[in-house]
């Protein structure tokens, strides 16, 4: 009777150290690759009092965060302005041109994290530069993280100011009609890396 | 010369015809400009003022019901009465659906109409478009024959008045 208590007490004892053991383990994993066709960047502004949104179809970006090691974590985004999807042909073709994104001379906005400050369940606080149109900001945007096994998401959104990046200049760089803050909305889908590539 | 319209209905008459001319020129102006922080700001006023309009055809068809309108002078013949009738008929039938689809055809387009910059109306369609040019042809359509039908409306007011001389014209100064 004695014995067989023990053994249970060993089995249950094993049972919960591998459970508390699993999320340190999944938590190892590094998400290296970014899955760009389940990822989004959106965005949202005022125009005469009216909410309108729209969305960049393509980026690239470079990223490896490891839940475990958050403050070592790096990321950048590459987006392309020209793939902006505004909502008209109108205005896509217009946002393109010299006063808002001039896409010719500054084809990307480009986003690199300088540091990664982790706030506590799963929450972050990612700054870094912010560069559009050859102005660069400094930028803190918050960011959660989910993961699913070897997918995890990162969701969040931050407000620019338009006028800090002379997006829309000359005759609309008054902002009564479109506004100056600019909310960003982002959905970026991360897978890890191969468990193989960390064999050794 | 029969009863006038009420002053009322006068006061509605002659502000929608303002406001109505107003927003039909305004709408075949601001079409064709390009894209401006103007041409925004204009097409925001369209959409206040002609949800506007539309409120206050509600209010002139309920003013309207409480106190009909004179009858016709005895001098029109059947005929003429009948197309006075049906004349004034299409003109509240369009003073209704020119709004009705210019706000859907708002929404189909991703413009949601917000009434002085103040008051969201909700959007009954969603974004899609072929809707939104759908839309766009049948709300410019539906104002070419509005213009047709005020000339008729204006024609035949000018014919009582100068040419009928039966004072028509009178009841709605």
């Amino acid at each position: 009777m004695q014995t067989r208590f023990a053994s249970t007490l060993a089995a249950l004892a094993a049972v919960a150290s591998l459970t508390s053991l699993a999320p340190i383990t999944a938590g190892a994993a590094e998400y290296t690759q970014v899955t760009a066709a389940q990822s989004s960047i959106a965005f949202s502004y005022q125009q005469m009092g009216v909410k309108m949104d729209g969305q960049f179809k393509r980026f690239a970006a470079q990223l490896a965060f490891d839940p475990a090691k958050p403050a070592s974590a790096k990321a950048s985004f590459d987006v392309e302005l020209a793939s902006i999807d505004t909502g008209s042909a109108d205005a896509d073709a217009e946002v393109a041109g010299k006063p808002w994104f001039n896409t010719k001379a500054f084809p990307t906005a480009r986003f690199v994290s300088s540091s990664v400050k982790p706030l506590g369940k799963d929450r972050y606080e990612v700054a870094g530069t912010l560069t559009i149109k050859g102005q660069s900001r400094e930028i803190v945007v918050p960011a959660s993280f989910s993961a699913n096994g070897n997918a995890g998401a990162f969701d969040g959104s931050f407000t620019i100011r338009r006028g800090d990046f002379a997006i829309g200049e000359g005759s609309w760089s008054k902002f009564d009609i479109v506004a100056n803050d600019v909310q960003i909305k982002f959905h970026i889908a991360a897978s890890a890396s191969a468990p193989n590539g960390n064999r050794k | 010369m029969s009863a006038p319209y009420t002053r009322t209905a006068k006061s509605l008459h002659w502000l929608m015809a303002v406001l109505l001319i107003g927003l039909l020129a305004l709408g075949f102006y601001m079409h064709d400009l390009p894209l401006s922080p103007e041409k925004l700001k204009l097409y925001a006023w369209h959409k206040w003022a002609g949800v506007s309009a539309f409120l206050l055809v509600l209010v002139r068809l309920a003013w309207r019901i409480g106190h009909p309108p004179p009858a016709l002078p005895a001098s029109m013949s059947r005929p003429m009465q009948l197309a006075a009738h049906a004349g004034h008929g299409l003109l509240y039938v369009l003073m209704i659906a020119i709004p009705l689809t210019g706000w859907l055809m708002s929404s189909a387009k991703g413009f949601q109409t917000v009434w002085f910059g103040v008051l969201p109306i909700p959007d009954l369609l969603g974004k899609d478009k072929e809707t939104g040019e759908l839309l766009a042809l049948v709300h410019k359509s539906l104002n070419l024959l509005f213009v047709a039908v005020i000339l008729g409306h204006v024609g035949a007011a000018l014919k009582h008045h100068f040419i009928d001389k039966d004072g028509l014209l009178d009841r709605m100064r």
